[in-house]
């Protein structure tokens, strides 16, 4: 479980105030809103990224507000991957394990559960240089879930995907929710993208947020259609 | 400036809608702009002064050393240049060891984190490289000799011996890896050191298992811009360390003292003795960062 209660952030003169929400144990949450509404800012708070002014955050069941980022259970898969450049696939995906001393067998198992359910075992001994965009996604949350992490936060994963490649991932995540149970909170501004996998959709701007239904999404959080949806339109 | 098509061939003139035409062969051709070949030479030739008056200088090293290799080379095998070479080159090592060990902190803080003071702070770490070279070694002679310091001088007889060259180089070469490395360091996304520390690190693990791995070309660019900085070094080491042979002499004070005699051949011999030893480090250091990049793309 997620939970926010009257959480108020700062970035530079943007204030984020009075954030309450929850997203129970195992839902799909996405978190919608425009370009610098804040929803990266949230995203770096419940993650320990940022420092909280006032509030409280809860992450399976444990207030976590003041936390160190490594005691709060939540694996982070940014919007760029950001991918370690002189590691191996296969390094990153036992990177967490090994900073918890896993031993080397639970290493090369949670490897290949891994690499089974992200589709990315002939990448395992591949650096990031020359990864697509969807290989470096999978890599960057098969990296976030290695350590089998409360809560996944996800921020924009795909919006640098193209159209064929958008739709796989999408199917990707609903799968690793579905199979892993993990509690997933995804920030995105594409309607069509929260649609299909959100379980909460919560909507942030003017500094607060509120969960709204899927009809009630407006224009206003739409990206922009691809080439390729266009030729689909006509 | 306009800039105008030009027609080759009888293939037909281009257009702003067709940038790419064909020739007789049928192979596409790309349109040239006047304009931006003219820029381009305009470009091309001053780069060109540049680098010609470099390979200028060492052709005319080589070219003159070659016309007289004997009074050249011979002073390389004198005891004396042969000991100024090696405390060269175990000084520079050690200054460059030293200087990464001082300037990774002091980049890594400079490029993370803000704080009161950082701008002055900043522009102190900047003074050895704009402070002239005698000054330095005017400042740490003053600073050893002139103050309490001076007690710890007299007991490890600093000053006018092999640690005060050491000392000198590291005074002017840290400043440049500080430099160096603060823009390697800028140049790493914050965003791999705040996904490590989600994934269980903490802030020193961050830093040791991802940060200084990542920032790696930045330190091989540092310690061979350090190294070369300090196998030059000449103001500071000749003030505070002394020329005396077999002593604190090392290769720039032996281009020094052998110009200060007249003799010509000899420092030229010696000079290009650096030539080559910088030469050598530069190329290394250029093959080490080659192999690393090829690295990164795959591991077989």
């Amino acid at each position: 479980m997620i939970q926010t209660r009257h959480l108020t952030v700062a970035a530079g003169t943007f204030r984020l105030a009075d954030v309450s929400f929850t997203v129970p144990t195992g839902a799909y949450c996405v978190l919608m809103g425009r370009s610098g509404s804040g929803k990266t800012t949230l995203l770096e708070a419940l993650c320990g990224l940022r420092q909280v002014l006032r509030g409280e955050i809860w992450i399976g069941g444990r207030e976590v507000t003041h936390a160190r980022p490594r005691d709060r259970g939540i694996g982070l898969a940014p919007q760029d991957g950001a991918l370690f450049t002189h590691m191996t696939v296969r390094d990153h995906l036992e990177f967490a394990l090994r900073i918890r001393r896993a031993s080397r067998r639970e290493c090369e198992e949670r490897v290949e559960e891994l690499a089974e359910l992200l589709h990315i075992g002939d990448l395992l001994s591949r650096r990031p240089f020359g990864l697509s965009g969807g290989e470096t996604q999978r890599v960057a949350l098969g990296r976030a879930l290695s350590f089998r992490p409360h809560c996944l936060c996800i921020d924009e994963p795909l919006s640098a995907l193209d159209d064929e490649t958008r739709h796989e991932m999408i199917r990707l995540l609903k799968r690793i929710q579905q199979e892993t149970g993990v509690t997933v909170l995804h920030v995105t501004h594409n309607r069509r993208e929260a649609s299909a996998l959100a379980d909460i959709l919560l909507r942030i701007d003017g500094g607060g947020i509120h969960e709204i239904d899927d009809s009630e999404a407006k224009p206003d959080d739409l990206e922009p259609f691809s080439l390729g949806e266009l030729h689909h339109a006509k | 400036m306009g800039s105008f098509p030009v027609e080759k061939n009888g293939a037909g003139p281009t257009t702003p809608a067709n940038p790419q035409r064909r020739d007789a062969t049928g192979a596409r051709r790309t349109r040239v702009y006047w304009g931006d070949l003219s820029f381009y030479l305009c470009l091309g030739v001053l780069a060109a002064t540049y680098v010609g008056l470099v390979l200028a200088m060492l052709a005319a090293d080589f070219f003159y050393a070659m016309q007289e290799p004997g009074p050249v080379f011979s002073k390389l095998w004198t005891p004396e240049i042969r000991y100024a070479a090696w405390l060269s080159l175990i000084s520079s090592t050690i200054t460059t060891v030293l200087a990464l060990w001082v300037a990774t902190p002091i980049g890594y803080l400079m490029s993370r984190r803000d704080f009161s003071g950082k701008t002055f702070v900043d522009g102190i770490l900047d003074i050895p490289i704009f402070l002239p070279p005698l000054v330095v070694g005017l400042s740490l002679l003053i600073l050893f000799r002139k103050t309490p310091l001076a007690h710890i001088d007299n007991y490890f007889e600093i000053a006018l011996h092999v640690p005060a060259v050491i000392i000198a180089q590291f005074a002017v070469a840290a400043a440049f890896a500080v430099r160096t490395l603060r823009q390697a360091f800028d140049e790493i996304t914050p965003r791999c050191e705040q996904v490590a520390l989600t994934l269980g690190c903490t802030r020193s693990q961050a830093f040791w298992r991802v940060v200084l791995p990542e920032a790696r070309r930045g330190m091989l660019t540092a310690a061979t811009l350090c190294w070369a900085r300090a196998l030059g070094e000449f103001g500071p080491v000749l003030v505070f360390a002394g020329s005396t042979r077999r002593r604190t002499e090392v290769l720039p004070v032996s281009v020094h003292m052998e110009l200060s005699i007249g003799n010509l051949e000899g420092a030229l011999g010696v000079s290009l003795l650096m030539v080559v030893i910088a030469l050598f480090v530069l190329f290394t250091a250029r093959y080490l960062g080659g192999v690393e990049q090829v690295a990164e793309g795959y591991v077989p």
